[in-house]
């Protein structure tokens, strides 16, 4: 008896509350809508020689957010790291005189490097795919350029998706459920990981709020990822001075011939 | 530890790459080869992009020849004037070869062609030294009777073709065709395998030119110091693959685990050290080849576009 009671009561209790939110959510559209700010604590991150990856945290906020519909947890957020747009050549192999060697390829021109997703929770929940699509939001949803747009669809499909399936076996795209957490009703905080061969270049952080799945608004935010100082140096010289680094490689050998022998010629 | 290596942008283990370095420096010290031929699969084996393994494999084998040639340089058992012309010869075959290099990187091929040079080149010379060494053995154990050794005297093909020029230091009087055509076949796998080529330059200035083998090791070792310098520069302001940092920890694991590997060569039995070199060659290549014909667990590939 009791058991059935607390239930009727829960059930009237969501219809109410329900209602209410729907009431807050009118109102919250006539006066100011929600909107999302994020912050990164720096906007440079420098790898060094013993860097092995690490977890990059975001904080964000929501602001005029609904105090009801923040309690009941419908709002939902979704991060994203993007790094940088660059081509990329996907090869398949396939079997010629007993050897797996290279035969078909195909370009596609704007492949960000990596793909990192942190969610409140999983994807299927927050909202429907035709709305990711639209926003292009997650690795599957991501619009690649083929460099040869007249080719077969069919081919180009499967060709994307062992793109996609590569970057996600090298740790480049990856999701993760509940890497974004809510620290008060609207403070939040989500942490994204970096693989240990994260690429350089121009990130772009973007987050996504949602509210009973419907897409409310974005905001982003620039994160610059570079060598540290010797590991950068390095890099650019041999770009800039490549004549120069390969003779500086040379040298830097014969040294260490030269003073291997001296140190162990008699011992 | 990690170390992060800044042109191939990935993050490595520093005591691997030492250790990589001091097995494959101890094996060259053991045997007296410059090691290249190992150290070049040993990286791709750990994920190493093959055109980085083998420009930063060039660079890596100018140290430990560079070690070796001195105290030949010192002895005066170096000809300069012959490995001048194998030089020549180098030079022209790496440039050959970088080409070549940067043509199949663009169709794809690099890492097939590679792998196929190396399982040619290694099952080829290993299997002959197995063959040579096992028949050595049984020798030294009267199993079987002496083969009949080439007289110092005899000629070959190759001392009636033109141009001949001589070479005061090898005691030699020769065409300078073989010597600038071998010179630019090891140039030509210096630049693609990331190799010095002692391996195939000492037995053919042995067998193919008479060359004294007193003067053969110091004069090869000369050749490669200079071929592995320019594949190093060129592979560096050409294709941006030589990894400094990559470059130097082998180097250093490498000049070390020489030394012992020199003094253990000394316990070690020559035919016994040969068969044994010769087993290690062919298990690289049984590698590298069994790589090949495996079904790959994946099919794709990616690679950057622009090279």
């Amino acid at each position: 008896m009791g058991r059935g009671l607390r239930i009727a009561v829960t059930a009237a209790l969501l219809i109410w509350l329900t209602s209410l939110s729907a009431v807050a959510q009118e109102a919250a559209q006539t006066q100011s809508p929600e909107s999302i700010q994020i912050g990164l604590s720096t906007d440079r991150i420098a790898i060094t020689a013993d860097f092995t990856g690490a977890d990059l945290t975001i904080f964000g906020s929501l602001e005029n957010a609904d105090p009801l519909v923040s309690r009941q947890g419908r709002y939902d957020v979704i991060v994203v790291l993007e790094g940088p747009l660059r081509p990329v050549v996907v090869r398949k192999k396939g079997r010629f005189l007993g050897m797996w060697i290279n035969m078909e390829s195909e370009t596609f021109v704007n492949v960000p490097v990596s793909y990192s997703v942190a969610t409140t929770r999983v994807l299927q929940d927050i909202t429907d795919p035709t709305n990711y699509k639209q926003l292009a939001l997650g690795a599957d949803n991501l619009h690649i350029e083929p460099l040869d747009r007249d080719g077969n669809p069919a081919t180009l499909a499967e060709f994307a998706k062992a793109l996609r399936e590569r970057k996600a076996a090298a740790g480049l795209f990856n999701v993760r459920v509940g890497g974004v957490e809510f620290l008060s009703q609207s403070l939040f905080r989500a942490s994204v990981p970096l693989a240990p061969n994260v690429p350089v270049g121009t990130h772009k952080a973007r987050a996504f709020l949602f509210r009973n799945g419907i897409f409310i608004k974005e905001n982003s935010a620039q994160l610059a990822i570079v060598k540290s100082g010797f590991e950068q140096s390095i890099a650019r010289n041999a770009v800039e001075h490549s004549f120069l680094y390969g003779v500086f490689a040379v040298a830097l050998a014969m040294l260490t011939g030269w003073l291997g022998r001296v140190i162990f010629r008699k011992d | 530890m990690g170390i992060y290596l800044p042109i191939a942008e990935l993050s490595v283990n520093v005591f691997v790459l030492l250790a990589m370095g001091a097995a494959v420096g101890f094996l060259s010290g053991m045997f007296g080869v410059g090691g290249g031929f190992l150290i070049t699969p040993l990286l791709i084996f750990y994920n190493i992009p093959p055109a980085i393994a083998v420009a930063t494999g060039a660079n890596q084998v100018i140290a430990s020849s560079f070690s070796g040639a001195l105290a030949h340089f010192k002895r005066g058992t170096l000809d300069f004037k012959l490995g001048t012309v194998l030089l020549g010869g180098g030079i022209i075959g790496s440039t050959v070869g970088i080409y070549v290099f940067s043509i199949l990187r663009d169709l794809g091929q690099l890492d097939l062609f590679i792998s196929l040079l190396y399982v040619a080149l290694l099952g080829s010379v290993g299997g002959l030294m197995l063959v040579e060494s096992v028949n050595a053995i049984r020798l030294s154990r009267g199993t079987a009777t002496p083969a009949t050794l080439k007289k110092p005297g005899q000629h070959n093909w190759i001392h009636r073709l033109p141009l001949k020029m001589r070479f005061r230091a090898s005691k030699l009087f020769v065409s300078v065709i073989p010597v600038i055509g071998l010179g630019a076949a090891i140039g030509f796998m210096s630049s693609i395998m990331g190799v010095g080529g002692g391996f195939i330059m000492v037995p053919a200035l042995i067998y193919l030119l008479k060359v004294p083998t007193n003067v053969v090791v110091g004069t090869s070792l000369f050749q490669i110091i200079f071929v592995a310098a320019y594949t190093t520069i060129v592979h560096a302001s050409a294709n941006q693959t030589v990894d400094v940092v990559l470059a130097f920890v082998l180097m250093v694991g490498g000049v070390a685990g020489a030394q012992y590997g020199a003094k253990a060569g000394q316990k070690l039995r020559g035919e016994q050290l040969r068969a044994l070199l010769a087993m290690l060659v062919l298990a690289v290549a049984l590698r590298l080849g069994f790589d090949l014909f495996v079904r790959p667990l994946s099919l794709f590939s990616l690679a950057g576009a622009d090279g």
